[in-house]
C-alpha cells in the first residue's frame, strides 16, 4: 500500500490497525461464512472506497458534496437496470459500467465547470439542488427504476451462491459464487483506494491541498484551480459510481433506500469525519467502526443489558436496552469527534509524534 | 508604438520562458509591459484613474503614493487578481486585458503580495516546492507520487537558503515569524521565475536586521537586465538606494514619473506625498 502510493500510514498504530482491518475483511468467508458476517464485511469494503472519494473532495479540496450518493446511485442503478432489462449475463454487466461510468463522468464535469469557478457554497448548492432531483428522478421513472420498489435482479451464472467452485471437501471451505463476489468486491475496492491514495499524493494531490489551504494563491501561482477541483469531482464521482456498481451487485437490487437516499450521505460524511478527514486511510478506519457499530451495538447492548439486570443494577438495564441503541450510537460519534478532532488517523499519527 | 513589439497572435507570448533572452537581444531593450489608461471603479470610488505607464526589462520601478493611493489596486490590476473597469495591459506584446489570473502567472507576472498570502498549514518547504511545480509546468500530474520528483524539491531548497529559511523547512508556514512569512512570500515569487517581479512593500513590518535579506536578494535581481521589477515601498532610502525610475501614485492617478533625484525633487511629490506623510518618507 505504503510502496505504490509513496505515502506510509506514518504511524506504527495505524499500521496495525490498518493491517488488521484489511487482514480480517480478507478472511472473512474463510472465518465468518454467515449471511450477516458477509453482508457487513462486504459493505465496510464497499463504503471504504466510497468514503475514501468522498475525502477526496472533502478532505483535500474542502469541497463539500451532497451529491456523493447519485454518483453511487448511478452505479448501483446502472448496474441494476441492465441486469434486469438483459437478463443475467456478463453483457448486462459490461452494458451497466460502460453506461453508468461515463453518465457519472459527464454529470460530474457539467456540475464542477459549471459550480467550482466561484465559490465553494455555490458547488454545495448546486450538488444538493441536482442530487435531490436525481433523487425524485428516480423515484419518477418507474418504468425504469422501478420506483420505490427499485430493481431486483439475477447475476450471472458465476457468481451466484448456487455456483460452487470448489467443494468444501478440497480445502475445508467451500469456493462458491457469493464468496467469488465477496472477494470480487474486495480487490475492487482496494483497488480503488489504491488508486486515489496514488492520485492525493501526486503533484495533482498537492496542488488539491494548496487550493483547501488558499485558492486564491495557488490561481496566482499559476494554477488553474476549476480544473484541478473539476477533475478531483470527477474521479470521486467515478469511484463512487464504481463502489455503488459493487454494491448492486452484492445486493442484487438498486433502489432509492440502499443507493441514493441522503441518510447514505450523512453516513458517509460521518464516516469521513471519524477516520479523519484528508487522510484516505482514514476511510478504511471511519468505515469500519461505523459499520460495525450500526450492525453490533444492538447485541452488544443486549448483552451488556441482560448482564445489569442479572446484577440486579437499578438504571442501567433501562439504558442499555437495545432499543436504545440509536442514543448510544449517537453518543459514540459526539464522542468520537469531540475527542478525535483529526479523525482516529490524525490522532494516532499525533501519538507517535514528539511534540513540537 | 515601438516597432518591436510582437504582434498579440505569433504565439509564445505565455508560457515559454526560454526565448526570453533572444527576445531582448537589441539595445535599447523594448517595452514589455504597459498599461493604457487603466482604470478601476469600486462604487462611484475611483481606485486607479487612468494610469498610463510603459516598464522596460532592466528597470527598477518604484511606485510610491500615500495609503490608499491605489498601490495594491494597481498591482492587482497587472496580475489580474482584478479586472479593469477601462483601459487595458498589454504584455510581452499581447493584450492581457482579459486573461485570467493563473495564466498571466504563466505568461511571466509574477507577484508577492503585500498582505501575506501563503499556505498557511502546510510546510514552508511545500509552499515553494508547489511555487516550482506550476513553474515547471506539472500541474495535472496524477500518476506519479510528489516525491519522485526530487528535482522540484531541490530547487525549492535552493531558493529557502536564498532566503534564507533553509533551516525552517519543514515547519507550516503559518508558524514562521511576520517577517519570515515575508521572506517566503518573496519566495514564492522567485520559484516563479517571472519576468516581471511585483514586490509590494516586501519589507513591511520586518525587523531590521532582516530587512538586508530582502534588499540584497532584489539587488541582486536586477542585476539579470531582462527583468522588469516593480517595487511598492514606503521607505524613501530604500526606494533612493533601488529604484532606476519612480512613479508617483496619487488618488489612482500618476502624477509624477521619472528619475529618483527629479521626482523626489518636484513640487507635487512633496506636496502629493512626502508633505502628506512626511513621517514615513524619512524613515
Ligand atoms: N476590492 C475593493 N473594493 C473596494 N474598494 C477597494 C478595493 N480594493 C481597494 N479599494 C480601495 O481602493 C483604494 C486604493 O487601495 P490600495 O490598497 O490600492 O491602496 P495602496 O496604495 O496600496 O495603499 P497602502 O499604502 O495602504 O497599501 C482604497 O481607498 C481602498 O479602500
Ligand atoms: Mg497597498
Amino acid at each position: 500500500m505504503m510502496v505504490l502510493s509513496g505515502d506510509p500510514p506514518r504511524s506504527r498504530v495505524l499500521s496495525i490497525v490498518l493491517i488488521v482491518i484489511i487482514a480480517a475483511l480478507a478472511v472473512t468467508p474463510l472465518v465468518f461464512p454467515g449471511a450477516k458476517a458477509m453482508n457487513v464485511a462486504t459493505k465496510i469494503c464497499i463504503f471504504a472506497a466510497l468514503v475514501a472519494s468522498y475525502d477526496l473532495l472533502l478532505g483535500y479540496t474542502g469541497s463539500v458534496s451532497f451529491a456523493h450518493t447519485m454518483f453511487y446511485g448511478i452505479g448501483s442503478y446502472s448496474v441494476a437496470i441492465a441486469l434486469y432489462s438483459m437478463g443475467p449475463g456478463w453483457a448486462a454487466v459490461a452494458t451497466g459500467i460502460v453506461i453508468g461510468l461515463p453518465l457519472a463522468l459527464l454529470l460530474a464535469l457539467a456540475i464542477g465547470l459549471f459550480s467550482l469557478r466561484v465559490e465553494a457554497i455555490f458547488f454545495a448548492m448546486i450538488t444538493l439542488a441536482v442530487a435531490s432531483a436525481f433523487l425524485v428522478l428516480a423515484s419518477q421513472l418507474s418504468w425504469l427504476t422501478g420506483g420505490e420498489d427499485g430493481r431486483s435482479f439475477q447475476l450471472p451464472e458465476l457468481l451466484r451462491p448456487g455456483t460452487v467452485l470448489i467443494s468444501k471437501g478440497v480445502f475445508g471451505f467451500e469456493l462458491n459464487g457469493r464468496v467469488l463476489t465477496y472477494y470480487l468486491i474486495f480487490a475492487g475496492s482496494a483497488a480503488m483506494i489504491l488508486a486515489l491514495l496514488r492520485v492525493v499524493n501526486s503533484p495533482f494531490g498537492r496542488v488539491l491541498q494548496a487550493i483547501r489551504e488558499n485558492r486564491f494563491r495557488a490561481e496566482a501561482l499559476g494554477f488553474r484551480t476549476v480544473f484541478h477541483l473539476t477533475y478531483a469531482n470527477c474521479i470521486a464521482a467515478l469511484v463512487a459510481a464504481s463502489a455503488g456498481m459493487l454494491n448492486a451487485l452484492w445486493l442484487r437490487y438498486a433502489g432509492p433506500d440502499t443507493s441514493l437516499s441522503f441518510a447514505i450521505m450523512l453516513d458517509i460524511l460521518l464516516m469521513v469525519v471519524i477516520g479523519g478527514m484528508g487522510t484516505i486511510y482514514g476511510a478504511i478506519i471511519g468505515a469500519a467502526i461505523f459499520i460495525l457499530a450500526q450492525n453490533y451495538l444492538q447485541a452488544l447492548m443486549s448483552a451488556a443489558s441482560n448482564a445489569a439486570a442479572d446484577a440486579g443494577l437499578p438504571l442501567l438495564p433501562g439504558l442499555l436496552h437495545p432499543d436504545r441503541w440509536l442514543l448510544w450510537l449517537g453518543l459514540l460519534f459526539i464522542a468520537s469527534v469531540y475527542f478525535f478532532p483529526t479523525g482516529v488517523v490524525g490522532r494516532l499519527r499525533s501519538i507517535g509524534r514528539k511534540p513540537s | 508604438m515601438d516597432a518591436r513589439i510582437k504582434s498579440a497572435h505569433d504565439g509564445g507570448a505565455y508560457g515559454d520562458v526560454g526565448d526570453r533572452n533572444d527576445r531582448l537581444s537589441g539595445d535599447t531593450p523594448m517595452t514589455l509591459l504597459e498599461t493604457r489608461d487603466l482604470t478601476i471603479r469600486f462604487g462611484g470610488h475611483v481606485a486607479v484613474n487612468s494610469v498610463s505607464c510603459t516598464f522596460r526589462p532592466g528597470e527598477l520601478t518604484a511606485i510610491v503614493g500615500p495609503n490608499g493611493a491605489g498601490k495594491t489596486t494597481y498591482f492587482n490590476l497587472i496580475s489580474g487578481q482584478l479586472r479593469p473597469s477601462d483601459g487595458s495591459i498589454l504584455f510581452d506584446g499581447a493584450d492581457i486585458t482579459q486573461l485570467s489570473a493563473p495564466l498571466r502567472t504563466r505568461a511571466g507576472l509574477g507577484r508577492a503580495f503585500q498582505l501575506t498570502n501563503l499556505f498557511p498549514n502546510l510546510s514552508v518547504e511545500e509552499n515553494v516546492r508547489l511555487a516550482v511545480q506550476s513553474q515547471s509546468g506539472v500541474h495535472y500530474d496524477m500518476l506519479r507520487p510528489w516525491m519522485t520528483r526530487r528535482d522540484l524539491i531541490a530547487r525549492a531548497d535552493a531558493i529557502l537558503d536564498k532566503v534564507a529559511l533553509g533551516g525552517r523547512r519543514n515547519v507550516a508556514a503559518t508558524q514562521l515569524s511576520h517577517g519570515d512569512q515575508r521572506k517566503l512570500e518573496v519566495a514564492l515569487m522567485m520559484a516563479l521565475e517571472p519576468k516581471v517581479f511585483m514586490f509590494d512593500e516586501p519589507t513591511a513590518g520586518m525587523s531590521i536586521d532582516e530587512v538586508p535579506v530582502v534588499l540584497n536578494l532584489i539587488a541582486q535581481l536586477k542585476q539579470d537586465l531582462s527583468k522588469i521589477i516593480l517595487l511598492v515601498e514606503h521607505k524613501m532610502d530604500v526606494v533612493r538606494s533601488l529604484a532606476d525610475r519612480i512613479i508617483v501614485l496619487h488618488n489612482g492617478q500618476l502624477v509624477a514619473d521619472g528619475k529618483p533625484a527629479e521626482v523626489i525633487a518636484s513640487p507635487i511629490v512633496q506636496e502629493a506625498y512626502l508633505g502628506i506623510a512626511p513621517g514615513r518618507s524619512a524613515a
